[in-house]
């Protein structure tokens, strides 16, 4: 099936297989590997990517469903070769270990802000409740968020 | 790494389009909404089926609006829409209640009311919250509409009484006249935060004066029948709203249910769940009765 998509700002047209997963669309096809391909469940969160202005989880998406949408990764966050302030913090605050989680994690910790630009530390917990680091570093990944939000990045700590 | 089995794609823009594809398809056709449940089921191929009829562009069955006496909910409003929604709230607390638990946030902005409802999970926790506030489905079919209560909805765990040719368009709640001596509320216990339920209870309770005037009780991964606690329901009717009556209701329900041991725990431990969460829904669905009316007096 012929389908259209425009990806971080660009049209790519395509035809694909209507089993095809949106996830596999954007790093085999695309080759936007940023995105990653994790539990294949829809409970790890490493696939998230927006769906037009959506988080979603791209494992459990068929690309078909994307036709004539728009979706953004996290190669679309950063603007002229300016990193997104969250991507900022997350590097500032060691808000990753092995960065598999990151991409799905910073996707959705940037439409936490847009949506509630000065969150608690308690409402960044629950926005990424749908997401796993198996490095467990929730610590410092909500020290993140809390930074990129104009905080100090310190008062996210174990009592949070 | 899991893959669909080879599946063909059509899009519906409207009910009736939806309605003719699942006719000419019917029985090999699935409607395909936020597909959150049908996905992952057609990933590990316990479901294949041969065409699907993606709804997702019929934006007119994304709503949640109150209409006359009823609160009214589009099959594809989304789980963050009924969170999200403040008339959701204001005169169902156990909407709010029950979608905070239910699943994660990123899963709950694409996930539809509809498509729950009809996935038909037996964990599933929609089914226990609009069972207790007696609501009925209006399901499109090829000769025209049909409603159909919400205890009536599902026939078996993943079975409703939606045809191969059918489709769910929309739930609706009845808002009683009166609605400020009524209250609402739902509670689960999970293994970890998204899971499904362990156990889950949800009530309503309307109340004349400090009777129960009428209650409806919704469990939900315990094996109660159409997700009804029916036998602690007709207990409570007529009954003082006191702590003795309500912990005596959580009992019944807990004798009438049929929890099955699992991965998610042992059977007795689900009783023990359905006696203390129903007694508690009770309590609180009582008190925010008690609060609304104080408000508006």
């Amino acid at each position: 099936m012929k389908i259209s998509v425009t990806v971080n700002g660009t049209d790519h047209q395509r035809d694909v297989e209507p089993r095809l997963l949106l996830i596999h669309f954007l790093r085999d096809e695309l080759r936007l590997t940023g995105a990653h391909w994790g539990c294949d469940t829809s409970n790890c969160g490493a696939c998230v990517v927006w769906l037009d202005e959506t988080p979603v989880k791209s494992c459990t998406v068929l690309a078909v469903m994307a036709d004539g949408h728009r979706v953004t990764t996290i190669e679309g966050l950063a603007r002229g070769g300016v990193l997104d302030p969250v991507q900022d913090a997350f590097a500032a605050c060691h808000g990753l270990q092995c960065g598999f989680c990151t991409p799905g994690m910073i996707m959705t910790a940037r439409w936490l802000l847009d949506h509630n630009p000065d969150p608690s530390a308690a409402e960044i917990r629950e926005a990424i409740s749908g997401q796993v680091c198996r490095c467990t570093g929730y610590e410092n990944i909500v020290r993140s968020v809390l930074r990129a939000a104009g905080h100090d990045g310190n008062d996210g700590g174990a009592s949070g | 790494m899991q893959v669909p089995a080879q599946v063909e794609y059509e899009k519906a823009t409207s009910v009736e389009q939806a309605l003719a594809l699942l006719a000419r398809y019917a029985p090999g056709a699935r409607v395909l909404a936020g597909g959150h449940s049908l996905i992952p089921m057609m990933k590990l191929r316990l479901v294949q089926p041969e065409v699907l009829v993606d709804i997702n562009a019929i934006t007119g069955l994304r709503y949640i609006e109150a209409a006359g006496a009823e609160l009214r909910i589009g099959a594809l409003a989304r789980h963050a829409d009924l969170l999200a929604a403040p008339v959701a709230g204001e005169h169902f607390t156990i909407l709010h209640d029950a979608e905070r638990v239910i699943a994660d946030p990123v899963v709950r902005n694409w996930g539809t009311i509809g498509g729950s409802l009809c996935q038909a999970d037996p964990s599933e926790d929609l089914s226990a919250a609009f069972a207790a506030l007696k609501g009925s489905m209006i399901i499109h079919g090829p000769d025209g509409s049909r409603e159909v209560s919400a205890r009536a909805f599902h026939t078996g765990p993943y079975q409703t009484v939606v045809g191969p040719a059918e489709m769910l368009t929309e739930i609706r709640l009845p808002i009683r006249p009166g609605r400020l001596t009524g209250g609402s509320a739902y509670m689960k216990v999970a293994r970890r935060a998204g899971d499904w339920p362990i156990g889950a209870a949800g009530a309503a309770v309307w109340l004349a004066g400090d009777v129960i005037s009428d209650v409806g009780i919704g469990l939900t991964a315990v094996g109660a029948t159409h997700f009804v606690a029916a036998e602690a329901e007709e207990f409570l009717r007529g009954r003082p709203a006191d702590e003795p009556t309500l912990a005596r209701a959580g009992e019944i329900a807990a004798e009438h249910c049929r929890p099955a041991s699992d991965q998610r725990g042992p059977a007795d431990y689900k009783r023990h769940l359905v006696q203390e969460l129903t007694t508690r829904v009770l309590r609180t669905a009582v008190r925010r009765g008690r609060e609304a009316r104080g408000l508006a007096s």
